[in-house]
């Protein structure tokens, strides 16, 4: 049997692990990168011509995603999330447990492995809950959890609030040499707040999360992981409190403390619940679009290597829920398709990162803090490359959205950075318009 | 006329338009005293009531205002629970707005429940309370209550004083005597406070003394009993000793200081009975008002039907 290849030629390879950035061609064998070169020859193999100016790079990871099966399929399916994930150029994501039922059983691994695998576009590593129906209470099996293909393990949606469940889920996970994942939140400080407590909640008569909310957890985790020496990540940072308290365990030598942060955090502020339309409930999110001191302290973070990952905290809900009260809408946007357009415009083109520290905070380091495969382009290593056109206009039409919810904020926002082609395994899975456009 | 199609906050109303409803609020207010209280400004207009928590005054007064603007009016007391069994808000008003009705009146628990009417219905719609958001035809009628007393809005010192974090009067309240030039105190326990109270452009204290201290008007808000639970209060009993209005705290103020309080009252907590039935006392006026204020935004909203937003 002949090997299938493929040879991606031009364009600009951006791979910080491996150090190289510059023009190169890749040619794909069998799923794998099989040379990285000046002028390679096609030899025979299908060519993808890349545009000049164009990034090559290693396949996008998302490390937070809601892909909502099982039980939720009204609001996405696995198939129709890793179709939206392909479309944003993302090779892998790795899915929250906060399904119907909560996946805090082996059983429910297998069964998102199998649907991701029918589904044949991205890769999907799920995350386990850290307890059992992430109530809280027991810890569930991670290690049968990990045996079965969990990456990770978090009780998104909530905290782990109990510390001593805390410490212990950090030391067991340490063992297992698998991530706790903590949503930061003091439930008796969030109360039932809505939005972030400032100005602009107040005046709307929306109930506030104050930012400490979250911080006073991050503090409380950051304790145990050096306590423990368990590995720990900070799911959606909001808050200038939390950020500070990462940077300061950073400073004094902590390597088992990293933390993400989603685009709409870094883009938008409490602002948007009064305009352009009041009381939008596609900028009702948890954690809350905070104050622009809280912004800006993500941008800063995000700037000088405080943040570690850029997640998108994808959260899709059906039209007819958000259709409702603010106070009864439920949190969360789609992210997955609109992450790379805000991080080339609102980063890279405005000049607060490079495309290589971009490249870090989408590829790298996902693929680092979950120990994932990926995350860099190695001869011999799985082909799974993202292909961005960084210049490209893009105009964000919720309609258009591949995720089968459409609730995001951004609804025709004019950015420039779009995705141009994924590859997974060598596969071409998803060739965008702007692709198209420049054939 | 105003400039929106519906009334959903203060915040929206430019000056002149706040002058616009108080003097017609005064033509309205001198129907109450005819003896034959009717007049047929909206004859075959079609005003629907729907209130999702329960409310006697407002209600009654919008109900008053309806029917002396020869209104046909429906009244519809939603209980919170069969709305949580299934039907959403905005199909329980496509429901009603089948039936063709011209304004849609709305009590509603959630801040912002009006704004997502007026975006997605056709109805023009009156806030009679959302949340802890506004409340503006009580501002209206409290402002037209100040302006009969004082003459005058600008220039006036204006405590208001109770739970202001849950208080959607508070923040009408703001609004309105901000755009109009009065000297707004706020008064309340730390933990009743709004954050960052003092950008709402008022003046904020947690001395009910300081607060009193030369006011023209001196505005009580309701303080709730489960407040107790969130532990925003140790007990009303010491909510009282602290915040209480009491008739010695009055003298403090200007000596024809007018005392207000939206209702409803409790006796003994917020406010002394001596005080609330008092020669300052201003309240029962308030709820007369009301129903001029309310009749005067029927008409102006009224009057603008049909067009575009």
């Amino acid at each position: 049997m002949s090997a299938k290849r493929l040879l991606l030629k031009g364009g600009r390879v951006v791979d910080p692990a491996a150090g190289r950035d510059g023009e190169f061609d890749v040619l794909i064998e069998d799923g794998r990168v099989a040379r990285i070169g000046k002028a390679l020859p096609a030899e025979g193999a299908e060519v993808m011509d890349v545009a000049s100016g164009w990034i090559v790079t290693p396949g996008l990871i998302d490390l937070h995603v809601h892909l909502r099966e099982p039980g939720q399929e009204h609001k996405e399916t696995i198939a129709t999330g890793v179709g939206s994930a392909v479309a944003g150029g993302f090779t892998a994501v790795a899915c929250m447990p906060n399904t119907d039922p909560v996946n805090d059983h082996p059983g429910i691994t297998e069964l998102i492995l199998r649907r991701a695998a029918a589904a044949g576009l991205a890769r999907v590593y799920p995350i386990g809950a850290v307890s059992i129906g992430s109530k809280g209470e027991q810890m569930a099996e991670l290690g049968a959890q990990k045996a079965a293909g969990c990456v990770a393990f978090t009780d998104d949606g909530r905290p782990v609030a109990n510390a001593l469940l805390m410490r212990r889920a950090l030391e067991y996970a340490g063992m297992l040499g698998v991530p706790i994942v903590d949503h930061c939140e003091d439930p008796s400080l969030k109360g039932d707040g809505v939005a972030h407590e400032g100005l602009i909640a107040g005046r709307l008569g929306l109930r506030g999360i104050p930012g400490i909310a979250e911080s006073i957890m991050v503090e409380r985790d950051i304790a145990l992981a050096e306590l423990t020496g368990g590995p720990y990540h900070v799911c959606h940072m909001s808050a200038r409190q939390s950020l500070r308290a990462v940077r300061a365990a950073k400073a004094r030598g902590m390597t088992n403390v990293t933390c993400e942060v989603a685009p709409h955090h870094f883009v938008l502020t409490d602002q948007s619940l009064e305009s352009p339309i009041r009381y939008d409930t596609n900028v009702k999110m948890n954690p809350p679009l905070r104050e622009a001191a809280d912004r800006d302290a993500m941008l800063e973070g995000i700037a000088d290597g405080t943040v570690d990952v850029i997640a998108t905290d994808h959260a899709p809900h059906h039209a007819d829920e958000k259709l409702v009260e603010f106070d009864r809408a439920p949190f969360g946007i789609v992210g997955l398709e609109t992450c790379v357009p805000l991080v080339f415009d609102r980063l890279v083109r405005a000049g607060r990162i490079t495309i290589g520290r971009a490249i870090e905070l989408l590829s790298t380091n996902p693929a680092k803090v979950f120990r994932l495969p990926g995350g860099t382009l190695a001869e011999g290593g799985p082909a799974d490359i993202t292909v961005i056109a960084p210049d490209a206009p893009v105009v964000v039409r919720a309609a258009a959205l591949k995720s089968k919810s459409k609730n995001t904020p951004f609804d025709g926002w004019q950015l420039r950075g779009a995705v141009a082609a994924t590859i997974v395994g060598g596969r071409i899975v998803y060739r965008s318009d702007t692709y198209e456009q420049n054939r | 006329m105003l400039k929106s199609r519906h009334l959903l906050g203060i915040a929206d109303l430019e000056p002149e338009e706040i002058g616009l409803v108080l003097d017609t609020a005064e033509a309205m207010k001198e129907i109450a005293a005819r003896p034959i209280k009717k007049v047929p400004t909206l004859r075959g207009r079609t005003v629907v009531n729907l209130f999702f928590e329960p409310s006697t005054r407002t209600r009654t007064s919008f109900e008053v205002a309806e029917k002396r603007l020869s209104a046909d009016t429906l009244s519809i007391a939603v209980a919170q629970s069969s709305v949580t069994k299934g039907e959403t808000l905005l199909d329980t008003v496509r429901n009603l707005e089948a039936m063709a009705p011209d304004m849609i009146v709305m009590r509603h628990a959630s801040s912002g429940a009006p704004h997502l009417l007026a975006r997605l219905c056709r109805s023009v719609i009156i806030n009679a309370g959302d949340g802890m958001h506004e409340h503006p035809t009580q501002a209206l009628l409290d402002a037209f209550t100040i302006r009969e007393h004082k003459k005058r809005l600008d220039g006036l010192k204006v405590a208001i004083v109770g739970d202001l974090l849950h208080s959607r009067v508070l923040r009408s309240n703001v609004h309105l005597l901000n755009r109009m030039g009065a000297e707004v105190w706020t008064c309340a326990p730390a933990t009743l406070m709004p954050a960052d109270l003092a950008h709402f452009g008022v003046r904020p204290t947690t001395s009910i003394d300081e607060a009193v201290e030369g006011a023209d008007v001196v505005m009580m808000l309701r303080i709730q009993h489960e407040r107790m639970h969130g532990h925003f209060i140790p007990s009303t009993r010491e909510y009282y000793t602290l915040f209480g209005l009491t008739a010695e705290r009055v003298t403090r103020a200007k000596p024809d200081v007018i005392i207000m309080h939206p209702g409803p009252m409790n006796r003994g907590v917020e406010i002394d009975s001596d005080v609330a039935d008092g020669p300052y006392s201003v309240i029962l006026e308030q709820v007369a008002n009301g129903v001029a204020v309310r009749m005067a935004v029927l008409y102006l909203l009224a009057g603008q039907e049909g067009e575009a937003d």
